[in-house]
């Protein structure tokens, strides 16, 4: 139950951080829409045994992490918790494919283990851009983005519903699930029985909720559809971000930056 | 069943997306036709209720595991299709944002996933059939049983299909299946339970509930799912096709191959999205991953890659391992070299940064957790 509260919590720290005030904040939400996309593209893109080019993507999250005021710390962690599925998965290439791909010295390492060091790398690349995403943007303005990028308005007003909503309802079944457990003595009482009869509560609760919504919105004029007036402008800040990281993206993607460092450094040892 | 980034490849996300899409754009034409602006709170609040029912959970007797509601199929019931689609989605794309549950690259996949078949599929075809006009509490178990799992099956065999043809995972199809249909089947089970509980108990409290939805969704919206389903059907088969090429490829050799004989550039605009997210991958991967080899050794590989046809998966890793070991192994040493180096410029550059924007601009303290 803990562990609930705190994950909880923790959308509403993300939410939190999107509400400060940095050269990363304040860039148009579109902009950071489009170079997550396409960050996240470039680095599916790779070869699955590709390790050493995809190391100098990890300079797009450093970068907006230390502009946007964001905390590693905070991020990794969340990082780490999404982890599991990736990692479930990704165990398979070592048992699986066996072969010799790199030769270091004595110590031969197999093709499975390069792809799934590849998998996890990608996986942290990925997943840090999107709670990037939403850390240094929030919530509303990537709607905002997404409805002025040509979404159907419908998704966009459903989505703003439904994050406004959550915590209120999470709360509202949390209160439920403390009364449970301040009841169940012995695990009496956590079965299917009260189980089906909580929930279907919740859901009457729901219901009633949204029916009072609706009527709250007519007698604020609702017709149908939610008015998003917020304009958003490009400036010359949120153009150069844009095609700055795009091209550095399509260059790291064309050429190994860590080989070329690596064979630089090598030759001046040599 | 949520499917991560690092696990596929673009031609499929990006497929994934296209056929998502266009499913999300032909649900919301649909829900404006018969417009009724009740249901706009009803989908946002109810997609918040499938958050909140999964804080609720019930002991599993003699398994000592723990069951929830995973909302797919309820949603479907109490919407109706084309609602409950946007709704999946919404939800979806909460929980790869917020919880990284699936990243924003396999959002199509995940929302095509986990909403396509309940809403698409399970709920017309089966749950519809079965429960009919005129509900009774048999048959609403029955109904929400059989749509329960085989919307699940279908979910959990896409996400196998959709992990294999990206070409990430080593796992072979037999194995994939074996391990996600048996999971997935138990959870249908324990989903198909919970959903009958809980449409059964709305159905006795409060049966105008449901009636409003089976009357408000009429007999016409039935009549465009053949075309639908052909759409869907196409965006699959256009994606697997893609993908197919793709993960044939993995190692960018061939693309450069093809590239040259200039027979992509011809055939991929055509697929509309696909045709352009594909595109867009082969520019990206058009150069060989394998740069840093020298042209000599790509000259020497270049017979093998007309062998790597359908197996061009083995072939591609065929190649490497041959040409991997030909790299000696202080290339491998400067790429490791490389990588370490270009790790702690990184650092050292947000590392500079911070300083700089919190001394210079002053930023205002960051909000504590």
């Amino acid at each position: 139950m803990g562990n609930i509260e705190s994950s909880l919590l923790n959308i509403g720290y993300l939410e939190t951080l999107s509400y400060q005030q940095t050269p990363l904040h304040r860039l148009d939400p579109r902009v950071k829409l489009l170079t997550t996309l396409i960050f996240i593209v470039a680095v599916v893109s790779f070869g699955k045994y590709e390790i050493t080019g995809l190391v100098p993507f990890l300079i797009y999250p450093v970068v907006l992490i230390a502009v946007g005021n964001l905390p590693p710390g905070y991020l990794a962690k969340k990082i780490l918790i999404a982890a599991p599925f990736a990692f479930f998965i990704g165990i398979f290439n070592p048992l699986l494919d066996r072969a010799v791909l790199v030769q270091l010295g004595p110590v031969g390492i197999s093709g499975g283990w390069v792809s799934f060091a590849s998998i996890m790398i990608r996986f942290t690349l990925t997943v840090s851009a999107a709670f990037i995403l939403i850390a240094g943007t929030g919530l509303n303005a990537v709607c905002l983005a997404l409805d002025k990028l040509g979404a159907p308005r419908i998704f966009v007003m459903q989505l703003l519903f439904l994050y406004r909503y959550i915590f209120v309802l999470t709360e509202e079944a949390l209160r439920m699930v403390r009364a449970r457990a301040l009841r169940a003595f012995d695990g009496r009482g956590l079965g299917f029985g009260s189980y089906s009869s909580m929930v279907g509560h919740l859901l009457l609760r729901t219901l009633e909720r949204a029916r009072r919504i609706h009527l709250a919105m007519l007698s604020r004029g609702f017709e149908g559809r939610i008015h998003l007036l917020r304009p958003l402008h490009l400036h010359r800040g949120d153009v150069v971000f844009f095609l700055g990281w795009s091209t550095l993206f399509v260059l790291l993607r064309r050429y190994n930056l860590s080989q070329w460092c690596g064979a630089w450094i090598m030759g001046l040892v040599t | 069943m949520h499917m991560a980034d690092a696990l596929i490849s673009p031609a499929v996300g990006g497929a994934m997306w296209a056929a998502t899409a266009g499913l999300t754009v032909y649900s919301a034409k649909k829900l404006k036709e018969n417009v009724d602006e009740h249901i706009v709170p009803l989908m946002g609040v109810l997609g918040a209720f499938i958050f909140a029912a999964q804080m609720l959970n019930f002991t599993i007797p003699a398994t000592g595991s723990s069951g929830h509601l995973g909302g797919g199929m309820i949603l479907a019931i109490l919407l109706g299709p084309y609602a409950a689609f946007l709704t999946i989605a919404s939800v979806i794309t909460v929980q790869a944002l917020f919880f990284a549950d699936g990243g924003l690259l396999a959002l199509g996949c995940n929302i095509f996933n986990m909403g396509f078949f309940p809403c698409f599929i399970a709920y017309p075809f089966i749950y519809k059939k079965i429960v009919g006009e005129h509900l009774t509490q048999g048959r609403i178990l029955a109904g929400t049983m059989a749509s329960g799992i085989i919307a699940l099956q279908l979910g959990a065999f896409a996400v196998v299909l959709e992990t294999l043809s990206s070409g990430i995972s080593e796992l072979p199809f037999s194995t994939f299946v074996l391990l996600m249909l048996p999971i997935h089947l138990g959870i249908g089970i324990v989903e198909g339970l919970v959903t009958a509980a809980v449409v059964s108990f709305v159905w006795k409290a409060h049966p105008e509930t449901l009636a409003l939805v089976t009357t408000s969704t009429p007999g016409k919206a039935h009549s465009h799912k053949p075309l639908l389903i052909g759409l869907a059907l196409c965006a699959v088969v256009a994606g697997g096709m893609l993908s197919w090429f793709a993960s044939t490829h993995p190692d960018g050799l061939e693309w450069s191959i093809k590239g040259t004989s200039g027979q992509e550039e011809l055939e991929a605009p055509k697929a509309g999205v696909h045709g352009a997210m594909a595109w867009i991958q082969e520019k990206l991967a058009f150069l060989p991953d394998y740069d840093f080899k020298k042209p000599a050794e790509e000259k020497g590989g270049k017979p093998e890659e007309g062998m790597a046809g359908k197996e061009g998966e083995q072939a591609g890793k065929g190649k490497e391992e041959e040409s991997w070991p030909a790299v000696s192994a202080g290339k491998s040493l400067a790429g490791i070299l490389g990588a370490a180096l270009t790790l702690l410029m990184a650092g050292a550059i947000g590392f500079g940064l911070r300083r700089y924007y919190a001394q210079g601009k002053g930023i205002g303290r960051r909000p504590s957790l």
